[in-house]
């Protein structure tokens, strides 16, 4: 470090412990403003990015609607429409087309992955009875791998018409199963992608809870979903 | 006036080449070793890791006179906290994406220890003008650093360039190289082609002498 020219220490003062507590103090109040400072002028945008992320995958996972209604679930398992989108309860989101007919409806749901929390969104259609599409919101799963529930398409594909045809009793007469590449047979199967074996059923996991779950429900309130559509073709979102 | 421009110049160009924080002085590994799977992540933590030194360095050099000895490096440590927040922050204004697949990395840049030996090493000791410099130099040598890595590594492990393509559709790719253990076979090899040349330019000035 001999390049580096160096000033001259200045001799040893005796500092009281005052003047360090002050010091400490005035640094911590000015990262303190900086921080709020910076928090509240990127906070909108965050939020607004966050939005239309999800915004996006909500029509992707629904590839024929044009508008969207959100619910959110009630505690006694109706569906109520709402407009708050901080709202804490589970959210339902009703997609329709121009006619304002109901073409699906999208859902989130979220599980431990091989690494962390995998969240994700499915769209369902319920006069198919099936799963419509999926894409992964959130994910810290191995790159290269695992990462690949993300964006492989032959393991993608297997969310274009997964069945999870219902009985009147709300119970799920095939559970999505998870098999070896090749060896789908059923239409409730999900081929595994080769060398992400835990991060493809972590997924396959992830949907079967999610719809053994809010699939009764909504079928349960399937009338409120269909009659909340508008059939205009001009307003979005 | 003219010597003293020189001078700020030099501070910036020891940080590129004959201090590179990396393949010089080995710092920094956690980030070069873990975020350095593709060009863009690269280029993300070099940036953001930039700011981070730059900021920090002009606020230690600016109150350097202020901060007593005993509490100077947690008071460096706060300083650089701050900035790793608000670089976090407007990382994720900018791009959901980006933040995503850098995850955890970005808040651990305050445990760099480039940004923290910067500041104890030089922007305590340094004017403001200087050590800004300085801060330069170094996060251009840390970028380029990690630019190297990351180059490599998407191309052999993904067969793209920053997200594009390179190779034909029956490229194969050598999945080991985005994994970590790809991370230290890259690095070894920069280090090694890093201290040849400088092995080589050392006999050369050797023969002149």
């Amino acid at each position: 470090m001999s390049s580096t020219p160096q000033m001259p220490i200045p001799q040893e003062k005796e500092v009281t412990s005052t003047r360090m507590i002050l010091t400490m103090a005035a640094i911590g109040l000015l990262a303190g403003f900086l921080i709020v400072f910076t928090y509240r002028t990127t906070l909108p945008i965050i939020e607004k990015n966050r939005q239309e992320y999800l915004e996006r995958a909500i029509f992707e996972v629904l590839p024929d609607a044009t508008t969207k209604k959100v619910f959110i679930v009630t505690p006694d398992g109706k569906l109520e429409p709402t407009t708050d989108i901080h709202t804490k309860a589970p959210k339902v989101y009703a997609g329709y087309n121009a006619e304002g007919k109901l073409v699906g409806i999208a859902l989130e749901a979220r599980g431990q992955g091989f690494q962390d929390v995998i969240s994700l969104i499915y769209g369902y259609d319920p006069y198919k009875q099936a799963i419509i599409g999926m894409k992964v919101l959130e994910s810290k799963e191995t790159p290269g791998l695992g990462s690949k529930i993300e964006t492989d398409p032959e393991f993608l594909a297997n969310f274009k018409a997964l069945d999870v045809t219902i009985t009147p009793e709300g119970k799920i007469v095939h559970p999505i199963e998870l098999v070896k590449k090749g060896k789908k047979t059923h239409d409730w199967q999900i081929e595994a992608i080769t060398g992400a074996t835990i991060s493809s059923r972590a997924v396959t996991n992830i949907l079967r809870k999610s719809t053994e779950k809010a699939l009764p429900i909504i079928l349960k309130n399937l009338e409120v979903l269909e009659n909340s559509g508008t059939a205009t073709s001009k307003t979005t979102g | 006036m003219d010597t003293k421009q020189t001078t700020s110049m030099d501070e910036f160009l020891k940080g590129l080449w004959k201090e590179n924080p990396v393949f010089v002085q080995v710092l920094g590994m956690c980030p070069t070793l873990a975020v350095t799977n593709s060009v863009i992540n690269s280029v993300v933590m070099g940036i953001a890791t930039t700011f981070v030194l730059v900021m920090s360095n002009f606020f230690v050099s600016l109150f350097r006179k202020l901060i007593p000895k005993q509490v100077r490096i947690a008071s460096y440590i706060m300083i650089i906290a701050t900035f790793v927040t608000v670089a976090e922050y407007i990382i994720q204004a900018v791009s959901l994406e980006v933040h995503k697949s850098l995850g955890a990395f970005i808040s651990l840049i305050v445990v760099n220890c480039i940004i923290l030996g910067r500041a104890e090493a030089f922007a305590s000791k340094n004017t403001i003008g200087k050590s800004v410099m300085d801060a330069l130099g170094m996060g251009a040598g840390f970028t380029f650093a990690l630019l190297s890595l990351g180059v490599v590594r998407e191309l052999l492990g993904n067969g793209t360039f920053a997200g594009i393509p390179v190779f034909g559709k029956g490229f194969e790719p050598w999945t080991i190289m985005i994994l970590p253990g790809g991370a230290f076979f890259v690095l070894g090899a920069w280090l090694l082609f890093f201290n040849y040349l400088k092995q080589r330019a050392e006999k050369k000035e050797k023969v002149l002498v």
